[in-house]
């Protein structure tokens, strides 16, 4: 069992020198990457991110169009010259688009996955650490607002507050903390009764100091993974809120809303204002998907090939 | 067995209850003034002091919420002041259509996606498991609503053999006395549930197999299809039934989305309605039955993996 040295089983046998980091660590970090990279899905995926955010971010500036002013002249103008993927209803064009839609579905994305996680990782691991009635108490709470289908609880909630990135990321992120939550809960639970908490209490440690320093990072293997499918379940979800019609509010536009808008057009054959922005999507999804999963397994030292 | 039941029972209704006070307080949170938004911007103050005092909105949160109790434990769901009905008449009229489309999505997912899945775990690695866990992947990363366009775009405009609306009809019976009109909603469904199912069924069958039962099992003489058929789907299926009682919430908002795709009248599009309209006391029904559905899910579903598998019921 040499080969155990790994992020997970390593890293808190130094905690409290954080200038120096343990050799091995660095080691299970590289074998984690390695086990990653031989993921040819993986790889796939973290280009597909790559690439969106680069097209979403950096593209606007290099492919430079009008997206706040309606130009009726040339709408509805299928894909040619000077429009690569045509124009939409408003004259807009549907590339330029994209990639401003894809800007907010990619920011809420990632904001509300953050926010979740960050509520879900805390109360997890107080949860997990305070045990008896208070761990009973909060883990009702997260079964009792898990019973409450998530869509329905977002809508209600959307169709209140005036939509904008913050809100929606706001809003996704205050409904689906609880998966983390009971994950990070499990993993504390089954780290605390590991050796090196016992070892840290008897040095004095206080609980904060343990959770922070001890537990958090230990379970962060099991976060990272959880992240990323966040990520990809809420860019789903805003798109579906978007789609319902309580996404972004006019001139700011995500994804979903760009689909809504497109449906009409469905049925008059402009499959321009549906399939590249559906593909996008969808391929942005996978690729979160195939990242989490291929972190999932080159965590799982239990996975490895040796 | 019994003593597990009854605690699963009782934290149950424990949940409902938390569900109804946490749902209750959001929206009674965000409605603002119901008065207002019944009788509209032009109302004078005055009116619309007089409604909410007729109706006990200017009551405490606490003793509105139980009374609004009070009214659930007899059955009362609420009134819809801008339907004029009752929640109870509108989700009475609505339910039937939806659970049909629910459940027949349901079969027919789960009919799909076992024999898929163990054929994929079973195959692993060949062609066949790659294009169908591709497929799944696609699928499973896809919005409902995409693939209902999808499915519109290819058989209704391009095809041109199906509708692309569902029926109107107010029958519950509709799917079967016009299926043709109810393929698009069902499949968009069966779909959506397929893509999630079979990724769990492939993941469990392939634990099994590499069980010592499996190889017990051959090594006495046993064909593969008998081994398939009697010794792994059983013990493959565990899993499925969790599953199927998690999923409720899932297909519910499936639900939810499809209907208001196709236009199709059941408790989804009721829902979707409520939303444009800010009527809170149909989405205050609505979500405390799907609340209820999905308790009464993870319930069943316990109870049954309690049965099936006496491991568990310790726990």
């Amino acid at each position: 069992m040499t080969e155990s040295a790994t992020d997970r089983t390593t890293a808190p046998t130094a905690p409290d020198e954080p200038g120096t980091r343990p050799p091995g660590r660095t080691r299970g970090g590289r074998l984690t990457l390695r086990e990653f990279t031989r993921n040819r899905l993986a790889v796939l995926g973290g280009g597909i991110i790559v690439f969106f955010v680069l097209f979403c971010f950096v593209g606007p500036h290099l492919y430079v169009t009008e997206q706040i002013s309606v130009d009726p002249v040339n709408s509805m103008l299928p894909p040619g010259a000077g429009h690569p993927l045509g124009t939409d209803a408003q004259g807009f064009d549907v590339l330029g688009r994209i990639m401003k839609g894809g800007q907010a579905s990619l920011q809420i994305g990632l904001l509300a996955a953050l926010i979740a996680t960050a509520i879900g990782t805390l109360y997890g691991t107080v949860a997990g650490l305070a045990g008896g009635l208070l761990d009973a108490v909060m883990m009702r709470v997260v079964d009792t607002l898990l019973s409450i289908p998530f869509l329905f609880i977002v809508l209600i909630i959307a169709t209140r507050f005036s939509s904008t990135v913050l809100s929606l990321s706001l809003t996704l992120g205050a409904f689906s903390w609880l998966a983390p939550a009971r994950l990070v809960r499990a993993e504390v639970l089954a780290l605390r009764s590991r050796g090196f908490v016992a070892a840290a209490t008897v040095m004095g440690a206080t609980k904060a100091r343990i959770i922070v320093r001890h537990l958090i990072p230990n379970a962060l293997g099991v976060v990272i993974v959880n992240i990323t499918f966040q990520v990809a379940d809420a860019i789903i979800a805003v798109s579906l809120l978007g789609f319902l019609g309580f996404g972004l509010n006019y001139p700011a536009v995500e994804w979903g809303t760009q689909l809504s808008k497109g449906v009409s057009s469905l049925l008059d054959g402009s499959w321009w204002l549906i399939y590249p922005v559906g593909g996008c999507l969808v391929a942005v999804v996978m690729a979160f998907n195939f990242v989490g999963d291929a972190l999932r397994d080159s965590i799982d030292v239990r996975l490895r090939r040796r | 067995m019994i003593q597990y039941a009854l605690r699963r029972l009782a934290t149950s209704v424990i949940v409902i209850l938390g569900v109804s006070v946490i749902t209750f307080v959001l929206l009674h949170g965000m409605a603002g003034s119901p008065g207002r938004a019944i009788l509209g911007v032009q109302a004078s103050p005055g009116a619309v002091a007089a409604f909410e005092h007729e109706h006990g909105y200017d009551r405490s949160i606490v003793v509105q919420y139980l009374s609004y109790l009070a009214h659930l434990l007899h059955g009362d769901l609420g009134y819809s002041y801008k339907l004029n009905q009752s929640v109870n008449a509108l989700v009475a009229e609505n339910a039937g259509r939806t659970a049909l489309l629910s459940a027949v999505a349901l079969v027919l997912a789960i009919g799909i996606a076992v024999p898929l899945g163990v054929f994929q775990a079973v195959k692993r690695g060949g062609i066949g498991d790659t294009v169908l866990t591709t497929l799944t992947f696609v699928a499973y990363s896809m919005p409902v609503f995409l693939l209902a366009m999808l499915l519109i775009q290819v058989f209704a405009m391009g095809l041109g053999v199906l509708p692309a609306q569902a029926s109107q009809s107010s029958s519950a019976f509709v799917i079967f006395t016009d299926p043709r009109a109810m393929l698009l909603p069902v499949l968009t469904l069966t779909g959506v549930t397929v893509a999630l199912f079979s990724r769990y069924q492939r993941s469990a069958a392939l634990d099994q197999l590499a069980q010592d039962y499996i190889t017990v099992a051959r090594s006495k003489g046993l064909s593969m299809r008998m081994v398939l058929t009697r010794h792994l789907l059983r013990n493959a299926c565990a899993p499925l039934v969790t599953l199927i009682g998690m999923s409720i919430p899932l297909l519910l908002a499936g639900n939810l989305v499809v209907e208001s795709v196709f236009n199709y009248p059941g408790l989804g599009l009721l829902f979707f309605n409520a939303l444009n309209n800010q009527d809170y006391p149909v989405l205050l029904g609505y979500t405390l039955i799907a609340a209820t559905l999905t308790v009464l899910g993870n319930l069943v579903a316990d109870l049954l993996v309690a049965v099936t598998d006496p491991r568990t019921r310790r726990a």
